[in-house]
């Protein structure tokens, strides 16, 4: 399977070319090709598109939601089921300490191999998975301790089980239930933010969107198709949908890019997660000082002001 | 959808083909006397049915979209409805009686861009919450919406978020709030104020759900069962109360409001 885009080929060449000459020893042809990687890299991502934003987001290679809590988490527990019908693995939660702080974590989940997203069901959640995510976060609330959110789903899954155990409902609870929490909230948008389906666990105090993740009403094919019934058109619709981290931070939709490697999170996962969990901490620091009643209110008015 | 010959005398049924004597039908609350088929509606209409003389004293009536993304050809699609239907979007909600009980009343209007939910949608159904909280009065709202609107984008998106927040915060300040589904409604609009009811009601044969058939179909390459999102399927996964026909449906409000309002 092709683990690299189009568009990233000659950087995919200059970092073969290097593991060569890291074998071979050779100090000096290293250094030259280091540095024309970094040349590479910075010419394809100064003028990158919205639609290869939406590649990256989508990488086979990018970190997920587990790849980010193993990196910054000092102990992390994880917890299942909604206690209702099941365990849905597309969604995880549990409890952790990051640094000093105790907190919950709750995230979709994608998976890497064939078997694994599967099982992953492609960060696709039912029903249960929302009810789950909700159980683990009003533990946050009983146990009062800060929640912070990964998304990365292309959306909620679209079946005959997930409709027929309120796929709808579960999404609505969820959100509803989920902005009138008295902790405070912290969410990252670390790939695809999926419509619905990411929106049901992305009311947060605080909405972080990683470089090159994107987050939107709906795919850009899904669009495509609507308008042109063509979804081979969607480079055109990922243009219109602005669902970029810039162009959501100009809009006052999200409140801070987090920096990716240059090259993408997929270039080095371990610097994406320092980046990561740096940004996090200093936004938790800034919303843990508030009242519980502070921290509901300007959660509230957040997203009262979002639209007209 | 109802294909509605407005100079004709006669309708056919969308279900069954039954070609219809339109002054039957109207008397009939739009139900085929033939299958029961509901057809749809405009938002005026259920004004007209449930509300104490037919009267709405409206509010917001002029909120307008700024189209923030400046979305190709959105301008156009919205002068079109705006110009057909009277309405500035697909949403009208305001002060009403029902059985002389105050309450806030909203409908949303499928004729509008399918009865999508973009900013004014969602500040709309917003404020229809702040008002019955500050009134302290029971709310009811007609849901009937494609989902979110597409060429509003992230906004639309967002809208979801707001209404089901407010939703919570009058629900917690005791507010009773009576959702109506009405044909079709889903995705963003099932996904956030139309799921939240206290009680909800849908009409018999209603189309209720997250996803729409037919990317559902196309996804899991398998048929979908018989009556699959049907109002009659909803309740009995446990997703909706009542499903009360039409003509039946002022009558059902009354005796709600008596038990849970007059008291």
């Amino acid at each position: 399977m092709k683990e690299y885009l189009d568009f990233e080929k000659p950087i995919v060449k200059l970092i073969e070319k290097i593991e060569e000459a890291k074998k071979k020893g050779n100090e000096d042809k290293l250094k030259r090709l280091e540095n024309a990687l970094i040349k590479v890299k910075k010419k394809i991502f100064e003028k990158i598109t919205p639609w290869q934003r939406v590649l990256l987001a989508r990488h086979p290679q990018r970190p997920y939601t587990l790849d980010y809590i193993e990196r910054i988490t000092d102990d992390f527990i994880e917890l299942h089921g909604d206690r209702r019908f099941g365990d849905d693995l597309a969604i995880i939660g549990g409890i952790g300490k990051i640094d000093e702080f105790s907190c919950v974590i709750v995230g979709h989940q994608k998976g890497r191999d064939t078997k694994e997203k599967l099982r992953r069901n492609f960060g696709m959640p039912h029903p249960e998975g929302y009810r789950k995510a909700l159980r683990i976060m009003k533990l946050a609330e009983k146990y009062n301790l800060p929640i912070i959110s990964f998304i990365d789903t292309p959306g909620a899954f679209p079946g005959i089980g997930a409709e027929e155990r309120g796929q709808a409902e579960a999404i609505a609870e969820t959100i509803k239930e989920m902005s009138l929490l008295t902790v405070p909230i912290i969410v990252v948008i670390i790939g695809e933010g999926g419509s619905g389906g990411a929106l049901a666990i992305a009311i947060g105090n605080r909405i972080l969107m990683m470089e090159n993740a994107i987050y939107s009403v709906i795919s850009p094919e899904g669009c495509a198709s609507i308008l042109w019934r063509d979804g081979t058109k969607a480079e055109k619709a990922a243009e219109m949908l602005k669902l970029t981290a810039l162009e959501l931070l100009e809009f006052g939709v999200i409140d801070e890019i987090v920096k990716e490697p240059l090259g993408g999170a997929h270039q080095d996962w371990d610097e994406s997660a320092r980046i990561l969990k740096e940004v996090i901490l200093r936004n938790l620091k800034e919303v843990i000082k508030l009242s519980k009643e502070e921290i509901l209110n300007e959660r509230i008015e957040k997203f009262r002001r979002m639209g007209i | 959808m109802a294909r509605d010959y407005p100079n004709g005398l006669w309708i056919k049924c969308d279900n069954c083909g039954e070609i219809l004597y339109k002054k039957t039908i109207e008397k009939n609350f739009f139900i085929c006397s033939k299958c029961n088929y509901h057809f749809r509606i405009s938002h005026k209409k259920y004004i007209e049915y449930l509300l104490d003389d037919g009267k709405l004293e409206e509010y917001d009536s002029d909120l307008e979209t700024n189209d923030p993304l400046n979305f190709p050809q959105y301008k156009e699609k919205l002068i079109q409805a705006q110009k057909t239907l009277g309405i500035k979007d697909a949403y009208v909600y305001g002060l009403g009686k029902i059985d002389n009980i105050q309450i806030v009343f909203g409908a949303m209007e499928f004729g509008f861009i399918g009865g999508s939910m973009g900013t004014v949608v969602g500040e709309k159904v917003a404020r229809s919450f702040r008002l019955a909280t500050q009134l302290n009065i029971p709310i009811i709202i007609v849901c009937t919406s494609g989902g979110a609107r597409m060429q509003e984008g992230i906004f639309s998106l967002m809208q979801v978020a707001k209404t089901s927040l407010e939703v919570g915060i009058s629900d917690r300040k005791g507010i009773p709030y009576i959702s109506i589904l009405t044909n079709p409604c889903y995705a963003g609009v099932m996904a956030s104020f139309a799921s939240l009811g206290d009680i909800i009601i849908a009409e018999p044969g209603a189309m209720l759900g997250f996803t729409g058939p037919r990317v559902i179909e196309e996804t899991i390459k398998q048929k979908l069962p018989e009556g699959f999102q049907k109002a009659e399927f909803l309740l009995t996964h446990g997703f909706v109360d009542l499903v009360v026909p039409r003509w039946d449906l002022r009558r059902t409000l009354i005796r709600l409001l008596n038990i849970i309002w007059r008291k």
